[in-house]
């Protein structure tokens, strides 16, 4: 029988200070928060983009506006995994010649990010588009890769990783489940 | 000559465990004997083989679907040894030439003694008599339209005048063409669910009561045809209290299966008369048991393969039944011994006029005979008929016939 | 889920399913691109033995929304004239690579048969008078729009329900989402064994019109031939068709729906038709989100029930 136990490698405050470099790092390289729009990707990467929005404006007088985005559409395995909850896709400017920032909580394989890139470029086009993630842990099957990245995490295959955060779980931080047998 | 071991024999004062030995056509002695066959019965029934009041063997005309040769195999393997054959063919058999035809096919296939039924009018158009006289004489003794009913009253009140003088039986299928018009499926809460057309138990109803009033005013003996409703048993019932000479059939279908079955679509599920309710299937079932229903008819209807891949609306009406006939009966209403076989052997051998069929066993009655064990159980899945349009198809059966002799010879046989 | 072939096949939490996931259609069809490549490289064939151009079209409109291909049988002039079985026409399209059909027939079950011949799931878009599931479902969706929700909502059904498939979809959908619906019609056109059904019955329109908060006109069937049991046109206009004076007499709220398409004039007056509390174009688009929804429910995630 596998047996999973998790181990916490990142707790609430560790997941605040993430977020908040992320946000300190997208204003440097941008030299301030212009022309920018955080768009998170369903479920967890909306509230971390909520996050890192609240965190520039604490610096910067600017107010970054944030969306929501839902690849369930534009996934290429459809036909394998079971359809997950939809959430809504919600852009609340037109996208076309801004900075698009996308944000989600973990990247592994990359194709979440190609369909999310496919989804954006069906939804105008944007001057360039970067990827901020909480957790990279490795493993990619297509040439992605994060801009910002909260932290690396090496995992193997049979490894899972939990990200919780604050505004929609009980509590916040980022867990891996490690099989034993 | 067969020997037959480990019966349980049924005999005019009863069933009787014993053996039994055939020779020369006719059963020689309750007990065993020199043989060149020996069956072992292994305590199965064996009594007089089943005789079918009811069925379509489709030759002349329309041989894709069954033929008299077909038929007859697939009547020995429901255990039959005599058949009613349904003049719905192309020609009718409305004359005495294509009477004296069928009963020649069947002698060939020798496998059960065919008795042709013939038509009422010429054409079964319902607008002239056939030839009576002519069918008489050939043999028929049952007469019908079946597939439709007689509508006029004038012309059958004629048909019942000559036969009930000749002794001739007048056999109706009551249907009501006005009150059936477009109807697919019993008229209740499931057509109505399916947004079906249904077609009311009244169709029936309606010309079964004329026609007893015709038979009231002929005397002729009168024969309802597959009864499917508690309307019809009443009516039956009144007729038979009031002394008419009426009799009546039931399919096993009909004992097994209500409207229900439908709601899968399957063109299995679709006959004339339609599957009705619970009520009148349990009905049906008392009826039967009491008598108010003389017999078992199967009105096996064969219809080819590619004719009932369709939907249900378009489908042909009709099921083939005399491969299932005696487990399905056993299965529905669990008859005593000598009941199933009264009900399926005996009472329409009285009714058809084949006296050598329908005995109960002793020294010296005809061998015809069925080995029947009802307790074995089996789940039909394919038939020996040309056409497969079953609704028991899939579904466990309890009872099986073991092998069937007709005039002492063995025609099926199933036992090692 | 394998096939959408009956409103009676599901339950309330399958209905609810399928309307949220029209709701995200809804979106992807406002966008610029109105787009997703959910169903890229996939054939969809509609195959309509009874003619019908607008539910053909939003079939194909939302196969085509999901970048599916779409294959179009069209029965008149074709081999099934020439006296190709059902079976053997669904097994031809199927051969040149189908991964769902939608199948509108005059006969019914017929969907049903032809999810039994093949492999790939099957949608009824029709059939007889029985079913038309992606019909209530639509419908549905435009009551939860306007409405929130359809717990206690009443809705009259008016017309030829006894011979309506429309009207059997949306009796199963709407009180499976707990609307109290009323049928209105003349006798000879409600359903035989009323009974049976969970809703009230009036042969009187007026009488129920202050009580409503929708209005579900169905259109009456000249070409299905009712025959001897439709009384006079001008007799139903009369008695059943919802003109300006009749509209006046609903609440302010209430509104009105109707399959399509109509017959201004007969079952519904014209201007009534035109009125905002119309429903009726509200349906149509809702219609494709719909579509696109049972399309992609039947075609993903074959590891969900």
């Amino acid at each position: 029988m596998i047996q999973a136990t998790p181990v916490q490698v990142m707790d609430g405050a560790d997941v605040r200070r993430a977020i908040r470099r992320i946000a300190h790092e997208i204003s440097e390289r941008h030299h301030g928060a212009e022309n920018l729009v955080l768009i998170g990707i369903h479920t967890r990467g909306v509230p971390i983009a909520e996050g890192i929005a609240r965190a520039i404006s604490e610096f910067e007088d600017t107010h970054v506006p944030v969306g929501e985005l839902d690849v369930g559409f534009y996934r290429d395995d459809l036909d394998h995994r079971p359809t997950t909850r939809l959430g809504r896709t919600l852009l609340p400017i037109d996208v076309t010649d801004e900075t698009v920032v996308l944000v989600d909580d973990v990247l592994y394989t990359g194709r979440t990010i190609r369909a999310a890139l496919d989804a954006i470029s069906d939804l105008g086009r944007p001057a360039a588009v970067e990827l901020a993630v909480l957790i990279d842990r490795g493993h990619r099957q297509l040439p992605i890769r994060a801009d910002y990245v909260g932290k690396n995490l090496p995992t193997s295959l049979q490894e899972r990783v939990t990200v919780r955060v604050e505004a929609m779980d009980r509590e916040q931080g980022v867990w891996i489940e490690r099989p034993q047998m | 000559m067969i020997a037959i071991h480990n019966a349980r024999v049924l005999t005019p004062d009863g069933p009787i465990d014993t053996d039994l030995t055939v020779r020369e056509g006719a059963v020689n002695s309750l007990s065993a004997g020199q043989a060149e066959t020996h069956l072992d019965a292994r305590g199965a029934l064996v009594g007089p083989g089943f005789v079918d009041l009811h069925c379509h063997l489709r030759e002349p005309g329309f041989e894709w679907k069954e033929d008299i040769r077909s038929g007859s195999k697939a009547a020995a393997a429901g255990g039959y040894t005599a058949l009613v054959a349904m003049p719905n063919t192309n020609p009718a058999i409305d004359s005495g030439h294509l009477a004296r035809f069928v009963a020649d096919r069947g002698r060939a296939a020798g496998l059960v003694e065919v008795a042709p039924a013939g038509a009422i009018t010429m054409g079964r158009t319902g607008t002239s008599l056939a030839h009576l006289d002519e069918l008489f004489e050939a043999g028929v003794r049952i007469f019908t339209d079946d597939g439709v009913g007689v509508a006029d009253a004038g012309l059958l009140r004629h048909a019942m005048e000559y036969l009930a003088e000749r002794g001739g039986v007048v056999a109706q299928h009551a249907e009501d063409a006005g009150l059936a018009r477009g109807g697919h499926m019993h008229e209740g809460v499931v057509s109505s669910r399916l947004g079906i057309r249904g077609l009311p138990s009244l169709a029936e109803e309606v010309m079964v009561a004329r026609d007893l009033a015709l038979v009231a005013h002929t005397g002729v003996r009168y024969h309802v045809m597959h009864v499917s409703s508690r309307g019809s048993i009443e009516l039956v019932a009144g007729a038979k209290g009031a002394g008419l000479t009426v009799t009546a059939e039931v399919t096993p279908h009909h004992l097994s299966f209500d409207h229900s079955r439908v709601e899968t679509m399957e063109p299995g599920f679709k006959m004339y008369p339609p599957l009705r309710t619970e009520t009148d299937v349990t009905a049906l079932g008392k009826a039967l048991l009491n008598g108010t229903i003389d017999a078992v008819a199967t009105d096996h209807a064969p219809h080819a393969p590619h004719e009932c891949e369709v939907p249900f609306e378009e489908a042909p009406r009709g099921v083939i039944g005399l491969e299932t006939a005696a487990a399905a009966v056993n299965t529905a209403i669990e008859p005593a011994p000598m009941t199933l076989f009264e009900k399926m052997s005996v009472t329409p051998a009285l009714i058809a006029g084949l006296s050598g069929q329908g005995r109960w066993i002793e020294e010296g009655s005809p061998a015809n005979l069925v080995i029947f064990d009802p307790d074995a159980s089996w789940v039909p899945q394919g038939f020996v008929s040309k056409s497969q349009n079953s609704p028991f198809r899939g579904v466990k059966l309890r009872g099986k016939v073991m092998a069937t002799i007709f005039c002492g010879r063995i025609t099926y046989q199933a036992l090692q | 889920m394998k096939h959408l072939l009956s409103i009676a096949d599901l339950d309330r939490a399958a209905i609810e399913g399928l309307l949220d996931l029209a709701d995200h259609f809804t979106e992807v069809l406002e966008r610029d691109i109105p787009k997703v490549p959910a169903l890229r490289g996939m054939t969809v064939a509609t195959l309509f033995f009874e003619t019908s151009t607008r539910t053909r079209l939003s079939f194909e409109k939302a196969a085509k929304a999901l970048s599916a291909d779409v294959l179009n049988f069209n029965p008149s002039g074709s081999s099934l004239s020439k006296g190709e079985s059902l079976k053997d026409t669904v097994l031809t399209v199927q051969a040149m690579g189908t991964d769902l059909m939608v199948v509108r027939h005059g006969a019914v079950g017929a969907p049903a048969r032809v999810a039994s011949w093949v492999d790939c799931p099957v949608i009824n878009g029709g059939d007889g008078a029985h079913q038309h599931p992606t019909q209530a479902l639509l419908d549905a969706l435009t009551l939860r729009r306007r409405f929130g929700k359809l717990d206690g909502l009443r809705v009259a059904i008016v017309g030829d329900i006894r011979n309506s498939r429309v009207a059997r979809s949306n009796i199963d959908a709407f009180t499976a989402l707990g609307a109290a619906v009323t049928l209105v019609a003349p006798p000879t056109l409600l359903p035989l064994e009323i009974g049976s059904y969970p809703v009230s019955t009036s042969t009187e329109l007026e009488s129920i019109l202050g009580d409503l908060d929708v209005i579900y006109l169905l259109r009456v069937q000249l070409e299905r031939g009712s025959g001897p049991v439709l009384p006079s046109l001008p007799e139903y206009v009369a008695r059943y068709g919802l003109d300006r004076r009749r509209f006046g007499l609903l609440g302010k709220e209430a509104v009105v729906m109707h399959p399509g398409p109509m017959n201004r004039g007969i079952e519904i007056a014209s201007d009534v038709a035109d009125d905002p509390r119309a429903l009726i174009t509200d349906q149509v688009s809702n219609g494709v989100a719909t579509r696109m929804a049972v399309m992609f429910r039947l075609l993903t995630g074959k590891g969900q029930p």
